[in-house]
């Protein structure tokens, strides 16, 4: 287990470094700086500019210095923010994004394992109905159709929740995101959970259970609930990646100021060192949760030994 | 006695050439004969033949242009009168013909970012798979590297980099969309080479390109198809949601995304500007859907 887990983890720094430099490069390979906007600055300030950016050595040290100040967590400077650095726009971003992608993720787990369950026990009952149709809206109609269809419904008709914004972690405001994302990761766990515990059902071992005279309670539970759970172990790595991804859209339907918002801005302002730096923070962020998820699969799956 | 022989034997030739001939079902006779008894596949098929052929003749048949301005007619509520069936937008511009040349551009990124991402996973797997070793290892690992990479934020950072131009939005979702395939090749590929009649093939004495020709070609094309299926709601999705963030092409040009996106910011006043370029591309997503599985089911050999 330990030199899986070691080895698992000397994968991930490879990646994240060829992500880091291939961005990077891309970067600054194409034409056009962030200073080319429309509003014309003199020689001399720019030459600060580009002197406060770094912009004036020669490529390697940019990227050397670069590498270097990311190893130390330093996300650099933005370049439209004046003010600001990247870790600080970061700083206030973040808590937003993990507050609605984390209570979604808990909320659409309990949910869509427990309806999962219910429809595969009942299959054709309305629960199970009601499972394959979220399943099935959730692969056709994409979140930025359901998004403004719940703000048509429940803000502008309705009038029960606010359309959009953010007011310093106020439930309300938080609702119909977490609804959106709930909606959508629903869709996905529940069609798994639902498959993986009919197919579990018709196994040999849940046939012998029967024929022992056990309570359906007891075999659900006891027998074939935790193999029934591990698709959806599998699944945590990509829904929680999604959760982040899927905040861009999201957070520009409803307006919310967290990590998807700031890099839609970013690259509509060629804010290059703030997106350069989200990529490079979400995509750390993505190899640590499918590290995560490989060794908890490792841990419970019984079958696995490494 | 001969002679006899002969004629007996000629009579037998004709016997046998005057019997109609027997037609051998093929396995790809056999996948259509499965798939048009799938009644939900058949439908989805045709209504995204209806919806492609409108989006590439409707523009051309109908009196208004996608960027010409109606003065009479800003922000129409749906109407049957002067072809504006869908209403217009806020500029007074045909939303029925919007929709339709948006619905070119979407369905026009969808088929050639699918072409294309088959075409790389396809070389890329099949190569990976014959190789074996190191050099499968190594180009495994790549593709192992590019699905750590978050690549709707990679996309958002190409698509600010290199430009907003239709053929660079396609290049982008490519590079992001041909792993899958890659993978699923590799395996087919993996699998078909170490089967017996490959073995066999090669002990009679056949030559390699005619058994890749004859052999692994037509058992690894089936789960290409499939997959090609898969991709394609995929890519669609990607590129609505590039220009529904107003990162895809430019006004005034459009697609899907774009009308969708624009429409949400009008849609307390104005919500048919949303509703059909929405309606639209969820019928689409759903059909490729329904064809996919129909193709899946229709081609699996597991399930003969």
């Amino acid at each position: 287990m330990w030199s899986y887990t070691l080895r698992r983890v000397l994968v991930t720094i490879p990646t994240v470094w060829a992500v880091t430099t291939v961005c990077y490069l891309l970067l600054h390979i194409t034409p056009g700086g962030p200073f080319d906007g429309e509003r014309k600055v003199s020689a001399a300030v720019l030459a600060n500019l580009q002197a406060k950016y770094h912009l004036d050595m020669p490529l390697w040290q940019q990227y050397l210095y670069y590498m270097k100040s990311l190893l130390q967590g330093d996300l650099g400077a933005s370049f439209r923010y004046a003010d600001w650095s990247v870790n600080e726009l970061v700083a206030h971003a973040l808590p937003v994004s993990l507050t609605i992608g984390g209570s979604s993720l808990i909320i659409s787990l309990v949910l869509g394992v427990v309806l999962g369950i219910v429809a595969a026990l009942r299959q054709n009952s309305p629960i199970d109905y009601l499972v394959m149709l979220i399943s099935n809206m959730g692969s056709a109609f994409p979140s930025f159709i359901i998004g403004p269809v719940l703000v048509l419904v429940f803000s502008i008709l309705l009038k029960w929740l606010p359309s959009g914004g953010w007011d310093d972690f106020a439930v309300s405001y938080m609702v119909l995101p977490v609804a959106l994302l709930t909606f959508i990761n629903v869709s996905t766990i529940g069609r798994v959970m639902r498959g993986s515990l009919i197919e579990i059902m018709n196994s040999n071992f849940i046939r012998t259970a029967r024929a022992k005279g056990l309570p359906m309670r007891t075999i659900v539970f006891r027998h074939a609930l935790k193999p029934a759970l591990m698709p959806v172990v599998t699944l945590l790595a990509p829904l929680a990646i999604s959760s982040i991804t899927s905040a861009v859209v999201t957070e520009s339907i409803f307006s919310l100021p967290g990590l998807g918002k700031l890099i839609v801005n970013g690259a509509a302002n060629r804010d290059y060192t703030l997106v350069l730096g989200l990529v490079v923070l979400v995509t750390f962020m993505t190899v640590l949760f499918n590290l995560l998820v490989d060794l908890a699969y490792a841990l419970l799956d019984p079958k696995i030994r490494y | 006695m001969f002679k006899k022989k002969q004629a007996a034997a000629a009579a037998t030739l004709e016997n046998v050439l005057n019997q109609p001939v027997v037609q051998g079902r093929s396995p790809w006779r056999d996948a259509r004969i499965r798939f048009m008894r799938n009644k939900a596949a058949v439908v989805s098929l045709v209504i995204l033949v209806l919806i492609t052929l409108a989006c590439v003749f409707g523009p051309m048949l109908l009196p208004h242009t996608y960027d010409s301005t109606d003065w009479d007619a800003i922000s129409l509520a749906p109407t049957l009168q002067n072809w504006h069936w869908f209403g217009t937008d806020d500029l007074g511009r045909d939303l029925l013909v919007r929709t339709l040349i948006g619905g070119r551009i979407s369905l026009m990124v969808g088929a050639l970012a699918t072409i294309a991402a088959v075409i790389i996973g396809v070389i890329w797997g099949a190569t990976a798979g014959f190789m074996g070793g190191k050099i499968d290892n190594l180009m495994m690992r790549m593709v192992d590297m590019m699905y750590a990479v978050p690549y709707l934020l990679i996309a958002i950072l190409m698509v600010t980099l290199l430009g907003r131009e239709f053929y660079l939005v396609v290049l982008t979702i490519t590079i992001l969309s041909w792993m899958d395939m890659s993978r699923v090749v590799r395996g087919q590929t993996l699998s078909i080479r170490s089967k017996e009649y490959i073995e066999a093939a090669h002990a009679i004495g056949v030559s390699t390109p005619t058994i890749i020709r004859r052999h692994i070609v037509p058992n690894l094309l089936g789960i290409v198809v499939i997959y090609t299926t898969v991709t394609v709601p995929g890519v669609i999705l990607t590129e609505s949601v590039l220009s529904f963030l107003g990162l895809g092409v430019q006004e005034p040009m459009t697609s899907w995304g774009v009308l969708i996106g624009d429409g949400t910011k009008t849609m307390e006043s104005q919500p048919w500007m949303m509703l059909f370029p929405a309606a639209l591309l969820s019928l689409t997503l759903y059909c490729t859907n329904y064809i996919g599985d129909g193709l899946r089911d229709a081609l699996d050999p597991k399930d003969r």
